[in-house]
């Protein structure tokens, strides 16, 4: 069974590879390569697979998920500029595909249990372009 | 695996009518979708599309090209159009919504290996709301 638990948090971000010119990271990236960076208001959903157990009649503790997504994810990246405030993002491009590798890579280690595994990181950067990450090989 | 999904919207006009079928049978089988004047919605389209992630860009598509090829093969063809009556493919084939996944599949992948030639990404789903109601989708 799969559950999932959603958040979301505000951040602002600009997307540059550093050895590229303006004109290369415009071309790469259009207005997400304006230097002084720009916002969105991201959403995250957090899946979880697993049977629920028979003494709780769940797969996961819910309030639990939401501690957990609240204080590695919304916590440090709510209201900050990811390249400067936000290890990894002042080396790696903050994309929304890098955005979500990151969400599972702090996440994962909270959650996975022997009878439950992350299953899933969709991260919306609007609501016209999400990303979903499923772990392994990116 | 990752997957990248971006959402488009087209509004269009189709009418379902089977050729093979009397105008009772097409009444009883499309309901008010049978109806001789047609009738339109506002269709949300998503496309999926899946890694690698490119370790320069941090990317797995240029979003700039797939928005390109979207708007040159779906949405400039079919957006403010009747489906039915300007879009060939629906000339002999019922504009239902699943029809319209294989046709959007199809235009898509015969463009796909021009614009995202070599290890670039798969196109991985294509999606499509007819209503708020319904939906539907095709794997590749």
């Amino acid at each position: 069974m799969l559950i999932t638990r959603r958040a979301d948090f505000s951040a602002s971000h600009v997307c540059r590879v550093p050895g590229l010119s303006d004109e290369e990271n415009q071309a790469l990236y259009g207005a997400a390569s304006n230097p002084h960076g720009h916002g969105h208001n991201y959403v995250i959903e957090v899946t979880l697979e697993g049977d629920p157990q028979p003494e709780t009649g769940m797969v996961y503790d819910l309030k639990r998920l939401k501690e957990v997504i609240q204080q590695e994810v919304v916590e440090p990246m709510d209201h900050r500029f990811l390249n400067r405030e936000v290890p990894p993002f002042d080396t790696v491009v903050p994309t929304t595909e890098n955005l979500a590798i990151e969400v599972w890579r702090r996440i994962e280690p909270r959650v996975a249990g022997p009878r439950v595994r992350l299953h899933a990181v969709r991260v919306y950067e609007t609501e016209d372009l999400y990303v979903d990450y499923f772990g392994g090989q990116p | 695996m990752i997957r990248v999904t971006r959402r488009y919207r087209f509004s269009a006009s189709h009418r379902l009518n089977a050729a093979g079928l009397s105008a009772e049978e097409n009444r009883a089988l499309y309901g008010k979708c049978n109806n001789p004047h047609g009738h339109g919605h506002d269709y949300a389209l998503e496309v999926s599309v899946r890694g690698p992630v490119d370790a320069a860009s941090g990317r797995v598509a240029d979003l700039a090209a797939l928005d390109a090829l979207v708007r040159e093969q779906v949405l400039e063809p079919f957006d403010h159009h009747d489906l039915n009556a300007e879009v060939p493919a629906f000339a002999e084939r019922v504009p239902t919504t699943e029809n319209l996944a294989v046709e959007i599949q199809s235009r898509l992948s015969a463009r796909w290996p021009e614009v995202f030639p070599g290890a670039g990404p798969a196109l991985d789903a294509i999606r499509i709301q007819e209503t708020k109601r319904n939906r539907f989708e095709l794997h590749d």
